[in-house]
């Protein structure tokens, strides 16, 4: 493999290989190359297209929600873990939303609901903090899905 | 005198499915002479989620996202098999620009799942240096397919048509910077270990298996390939426009550890080639097929494999004509590759039991479904 016997010998006997694979061990000590995330300290940079907790967009000029209890994410989700309440109101002929539940228990974050909303009311973004104390806190309500999760910041 | 268990020469022995060399939850009973195993049975389904009965209950598309989670080191190459198997039932293909993208990320996917078992097969036999670099390199992988569809492992980036994210503007940029330094990172493993005659007295000559063997057993991919048969879905079936690129199919003689090590080095090493090759005729135009929104396929069965990373991984998917499929099967490489370790341990030390586990690169989701 490396050339003549004599060679090969010498090698072997200066435990060539070992001191080798020990210098490609020192040359990755450099302080540059670190590339552990100190988590809660550091953020991490998550990507524009970041799939994490849902949120259900409101219009920011009236604070209304953008949702218009199409059901169709309901129907998009694999997992029919989305349930969406609504009530006809009879004066602007419009479905009315009332409830919004969205179990990020059993989501998979998949993304077939915000690609089958068809006004971008619902939303992945990128807040990956999802833990909760409860099974229940996992359960989101309209409230919860307008607002987002508030986790405690590390400090 | 009366016999007592010492005077037996047979012992067996439980490994798994709580040992952290089986990589998951596989259970393997040794049978023991000394320490010389004389065979080895495999205990599965303790990941067994029903997959394929899910495909039973949920609509073609609503379907994809659990196909990620079979094998969930390569959920690029799970994706795509599923969408080419749904796009053949239907009729229709993906678009050109489409078709360059999902080449450049499963060959990015095999690239992520073959570092993933470099780090932890070394990490088995005990050079445990590897996995800080194998992870590091996974990492920049899986940056470019969270910003490419938002997620890193169970990534969902196909859809059946098509694609659903448009390429990101970066793209080209990152995944050629990644192409570029990879090269010389493969470089890099290849000085810690191939170069080692540790890590090459330990493989060579450990859980042969020959081209025979490999055939009869239905053995596919780099454990295939070790033995010297020269097989490749992506050469004899080309789908997804593999046959516009120009690459190699590596294969050794010996069908050992060590040789498909190397088949494997060699594979990562022609996924960039094959990247780089894509990443500089990437077509314009739409990058979705013009498919019905429910779709509706003809009563009728396919069968359509593509080389995963592991191997050969097919769906077989039954139409009854209506909004679910009627039947799912999924052919994993892993699971068919899993039943040659019988043959592979036999004769071997307890010690090798692991090498060969490692060497095989199963992933349970994968044999369990």
């Amino acid at each position: 493999m490396f050339g003549f016997p004599f060679i090969r010998v010498l090698r072997a006997v200066f435990l060539m290989d070992l001191l080798q694979g020990l210098w490609v061990t020192f040359r990755n000590q450099n302080p540059s190359k670190i590339y552990t995330e100190q988590y809660p300290t550091e953020r991490p940079k998550v990507s524009e297209r970041y799939r994490g907790a849902p949120r259900l967009n409101i219009n920011p000029d009236n604070g209304e929600t953008l949702c218009i209890s199409c059901n169709l994410c309901a129907l998009a989700c694999p997992e029919n873990l989305i349930v969406v309440g609504s009530e006809r109101n009879e004066q602007t002929r419009h479905k009315d939303l009332i409830t919004f539940t969205y179990d990020l228990s059993r989501c998979m974050f998949c993304g077939l609901c915000e690609d089958a909303c068809p006004v971008d009311a619902l939303e992945l973004t990128q807040d990956f903090e999802l833990a909760s104390y409860t099974r229940e806190g996992a359960i989101w309500d309209r409230q919860m899905l307008e607002e987002g999760p508030h986790p405690a910041r590390y400090k | 005198m009366a016999t007592t268990f010492l005077d037996s020469s047979e012992l067996v022995l439980n490994m798994g499915p709580q040992h952290p060399s089986t990589h998951g939850v596989l259970r393997v009973i040794l049978k023991l002479d000394g320490e010389k195993v004389i065979g080895a049975e495999c205990v599965i389904g303790y990941l067994h989620r029903g997959v394929e009965k899910i495909g039973e209950n949920r609509t073609y598309q609503l379907f994809a996202p659990y196909v990620d989670r079979m094998d969930y080191v390569s959920a690029v190459s799970n994706g795509l098999g599923y969408c080419l198997a749904v796009e053949k039932l239907i009729g229709a293909e993906a678009p050109p620009r489409a078709q360059a993208a999902r080449v450049i990320l499963t060959e990015l996917n095999r690239v992520a799942s073959h570092l993933l078992w470099l780090g932890t097969h070394a990490l088995d036999i005990g050079a445990i240096t590897p996995l800080f670099y194998t992870m590091r390199e996974r990492e920049e992988v899986l940056k470019i397919f969270e910003n490419y569809c938002g997620a890193r492992l169970t990534t969902h980036a196909f859809r059946i048509g098509g694609l659903q994210y448009e390429l990101y503007d970066e793209f080209e940029e990152q995944v050629k910077t990644f192409c570029d330094e990879f090269a010389g990172k493969i470089d890099e493993y290849e000085e810690l270990l191939t170069g080692n005659r540790i890590w090459v007295d330990r493989l060579t000559g450990v859980g042969i298996l020959n081209a025979e063997d490999c055939k009869q057993y239905g053995v596919t991919g780099p454990v295939l390939r070790a033995s010297g048969v020269v097989w490749d879905v992506r050469k004899a079936q080309p789908y997804s426009g593999y046959d516009r690129y120009d690459f190699d199919v590596p294969t050794r003689r010996n069908g050992d550890t060590f040789d498909r090590y190397f088949v494997r080095m060699a594979e990562m090493r022609q996924s960039v080639r094959i990247i780089l090759q894509a990443i500089q005729q990437i077509p314009d135009g739409p990058i979705m097929a013009r498919i019905p929104k429910v779709l509706k396929p003809p009563p009728g069965e396919v069968y359509v494999s593509i080389e995963a990373p592991k191997g050969e991984l097919g769906y077989f998917i039954v139409s009854d004509g209506s909004l679910r499929p009627y039947r799912v099967r999924v052919r994993p490489p892993s699971f068919v590759n899993l039943q040659a370790l019988n043959k592979m341990v036999k004769g071997a030390l307890i010690a090798d039991v692991v090498a060969i586990i490692g060497t095989i690169d199963i992933v349970l989701g994968e044999v369990d479904r």
